[in-house]
């Protein structure tokens, strides 16, 4: 498979990664993922409900909720588990939300300057000031079709759905991540909003970038076409194929893969 | 003690009055008695309707019970082991800022306060060029061509006794309430404002520039007069984190606004709260409260961050028709600070209008208690009120509690009342995490957030640097 071409080049390598939820007695979900994503490349996550697609997001991306028991995830070279989640997104990882969280009074790009400029400074760059950050943040708007005035309205309060996407992908990018996790990112969304977010990501894709799509339907995928796609299952990736392999998925349903979850000697994405 | 005791100690004091007429010394023995009250009133030459208010004030406190209706705790306050007089103290000025404390160094720079600023607030001698009383004068002058009178309560007792009669207790007798009769029987000093006829106060009043406004201590009291079509904005606030030994602060404010008069009023508070084990910390009971006559508007903005105890209601009688009242405010408690603050709006005028927006914001082990009352008497046809109550939480051992009273004698009358609990989620913090955002600036940009509301009400530089104290406040209240 191509996915496990070159591991020395693998931008992220995820090694039988277990996770449960961070709780007394909180169910194991992730049960031993494997997953390599090289720079350039598009992946798709795709499963039935409860399969552990989002925890897998979650867990990338520090999300304190979840608890990793055991495995590694190496980014970059560097062990990503070992890093608050701020510290993750300074070093490029981006989450785009499947449900974008609201912050009453903070405006939008007030919020987003002032992540940008917290990435900045980790970085030892020196920060936007406001009105090279405005002219920035205009032109990436455009990708999305924000409407300026989205700018100061209170972080995601009041969006709509589609717009709570299209702001998640505005914020993509403007933050300009190395490795994009987009988590359900078609969700709740009609045709139109899905091509304009699916235009706004597809603008996004680059040969140093990389991107993970988490999804529950292929629609999205006919949009933005991945370079593999993995089916998960029972907190592992049970298959792992090209393009193609969103199509039988179409066709068969997820039904034949509750079968194939408890078998991971015949799974796993580096085959 | 029974009445019978307290009549009789009474008698014996005025009995000892002539005894006392010999102490010359600039501290006055601990405790509260008649003779007390008039060496307060003598040593700072005041003219006899001062010094028979305050002994009336201080007859009538004897019969009265400290209150306990308030949602705070605190140990019992021995009001006989308090020094109610000193004259004003000479603090021993430091070299340079070196000798000062560096955790108050620190807080300086994280608020961003100039350094003659700084310098000026943790007594560093102040060099001639740097001299903020020169600025004061500068502006005394400025404003004594507009007729308006800026000055200390004593100064004011001094120069304009007839204003001061006319106006003391118009808005809160003495009888008011335990901590204001008490205040009115001691207050050692505080500010005065009158604004004539007409006039619109070209700046900004605050403390900051009143000569002689250094240790105006514990019982602290200030009325502002705006005459009819007078407008006035001040400012009041120790916005620097000042450590202050005296632990009861029991302050009265008295506004009038005549006819067509404007009054803003916007308080930063950020006295010691205690350590976070509770221990020190200011108790601060304070009396505000505001009267506007016919098509007057009075307007409380307040952001209260420090103290260990806080009881405090900013109030407007809105007694004229048309007249206005407004209360917006933010109270954080972390660790163990409580607080239990509101207003009242009492609608007497027809057509009165009110609103209140408060912000309640607990962390730590703070408790934060809104109460309110909204009373339409009866001739307040067509009043209206819009309270919005909103509270916060952050963590999950501190309280959020509300208390909203309202009644309505007129049929009508429109009151409305929101109220929100929202706590600070794992999620939000993540959202912003995840976008690179440290979890201490989070947590101050979603409080900030919540606070906007009502910080958007102060003057510009107190709402930065009231955004500044809201994140510093929390520092440590998560993770």
């Amino acid at each position: 498979m191509k996915a496990n071409g070159s591991r020395e080049n693998a931008l992220l390598r995820v090694e039988g990664l277990r996770a449960r939820i961070a709780a007394e007695g909180g169910a194991e979900i992730l049960r031993g993922v494997d997953l390599d994503i090289r720079p350039g490349e598009v992946h798709a996550i795709m499963g039935p409900n409860g399969s552990g697609k989002s925890t897998l997001a979650g867990v990338l991306a520090g999300r304190e909720a979840y608890e990793v028991t055991g495995g590694r995830v190496t980014y970059a070279g560097d062990d990503l588990l070992a890093l608050p989640p701020e510290a993750r997104a300074a070093a490029g990882v981006f989450l785009g939300f499947q449900y974008p969280v609201e912050i009453p009074g903070v405006g939008n790009l007030y919020f987003l300057r002032t992540a940008l400029n917290a990435l900045r400074r980790s970085r030892g760059e020196e920060e936007l000031d406001a009105i090279d950050f405005l002219s920035l943040a205009k032109e990436k708007m455009k990708l999305v079709d924000l409407d300026p005035a989205f700018g100061t309205r209170s972080v995601n309060q009041g969006f709509s759905g589609g717009e709570k996407k299209r702001n998640e992908v505005f914020q993509m990018a403007v933050l300009e991540p190395r490795l994009a996790i987009l988590d359900e990112i078609d969700s709740g969304l009609d045709i139109d909003a899905l091509q304009v977010v699916a235009r706004g990501v597809n603008a996004l894709r680059r040969p140093d970038r990389a991107i993970l799509v988490v999804t529950h339907y292929k629609r999205l995928l006919e949009y933005v076409e991945p370079d593999h796609v993995h089916v998960m299952a029972g907190g592992r990736i049970v298959r792992s194929g090209g393009p193609g392999l969103a199509d039988e998925l179409e066709r068969t349903g997820y039904a034949w893969v509750a079968g194939a979850a408890p078998e991971p000697a015949a799974a796993g994405a580096r085959s | 003690m029974s009445t019978a005791e307290q009549f009789k100690e009474l008698a014996d004091q005025k009995y000892r009055y002539g005894f006392v007429t010999d102490i010359e010394e600039d501290r006055v023995p601990k405790g509260l008695s008649e003779e007390i009250v008039r060496l307060i009133s003598r040593k700072k030459g005041e003219p006899a309707f001062m010094l028979d208010w305050r002994l009336k004030a201080y007859r009538h406190w004897l019969t009265m019970q400290e209150p306990t209706w308030a949602n705070v705790r605190y140990p019992k306050i021995d009001y006989q082991d308090i020094v109610y007089y000193s004259a004003p103290k000479q603090q021993k000025a430091l070299g340079s800022m070196d000798e000062v404390d560096p955790e108050l160094r620190n807080a300086f720079r994280k608020l961003g306060i100039p350094l003659e600023e700084q310098m000026r607030l943790a007594g560093v001698a102040v060099d001639a060029v740097f001299d903020s009383v020169s600025v004061a004068t500068t502006y005394k002058k400025k404003l004594g061509n507009l007729g308006i009178v800026f000055c200390s309560f004593s100064e004011a007792v001094r120069e304009h006794p007839a204003l001061v009669e006319r106006y003391l207790g118009s808005v809160v007798p003495y009888t008011d309430n335990y901590f204001a009769t008490l205040n009115s029987a001691v207050f050692s000093d505080g500010s005065f404002v009158y604004v004539p006829k007409g006039v619109r106060c070209p700046m900004e009043l605050s403390t900051y520039f009143r000569i002689n406004a250094k240790d105006t201590g514990q019982f602290e009291r200030t009325l502002i007069v705006a005459d009819e079509g007078a407008s006035v904005s001040y400012l009041e606030g120790c916005t620097a984190p000042m450590r202050d030994e005296n632990q009861l602060h029991a302050a009265v404010v008295e506004l009038v606004a005549l006819d067509g008069a404007h009054i803003k009023y916007s308080t930063v508070q950020n006295w010691y709260p205690g350590d976070a084990e509770g221990k020190g910390g200011i108790f601060n009971f304070v009396t505000k409260r505001g009267k506007a006559m016919a098509r007057a508007k009075i307007s409380w903005t307040q952001v209260e961050t420090g103290s260990a105890i806080t009881w405090k209601y900013p109030s407007c009688i809105l007694q004229g028709d048309d007249s206005v009242g407004e209360f917006y405010s933010v109270a954080l408690t972390n660790h163990l600070q409580q607080a239990d603050t509101g207003t009242k709006m009492i609608h007497i005028g027809r057509n009165t209008r009110s609103t209140i927006i408060s912000k309640g914001i607990s962390a730590g082990r703070g408790q934060n208690t809104y109460r309110g009352l909204v009373k339409m008497m009866k001739g307040a046809q067509g009043a209206r009120n819009y309270s919005q109550c909103d509270s916060l939480l952050i963590g999950d051992r501190c309280g959020a509690h509300t208390f909203p009273y309202i009644e309505v004698r007129n049929p009508s009358a429109k009151v409305e009342h929101e109220a929100t609990t929202s706590k600070i989620g794992e999620d939000q913090l993540f959202y912003c995490r995840q976008r690179g955002i440290s979890e201490e600036d989070a947590v101050s940009m979603i409080v900030n957030g919540f606070a906007k509301q009502v910080l958007k009400e102060l003057p510009m530089e107190f709402a930065v640097e009231a955004q500044k104290l809201l994140g510093m406040s929390l520092e440590g209240s998560v993770g």
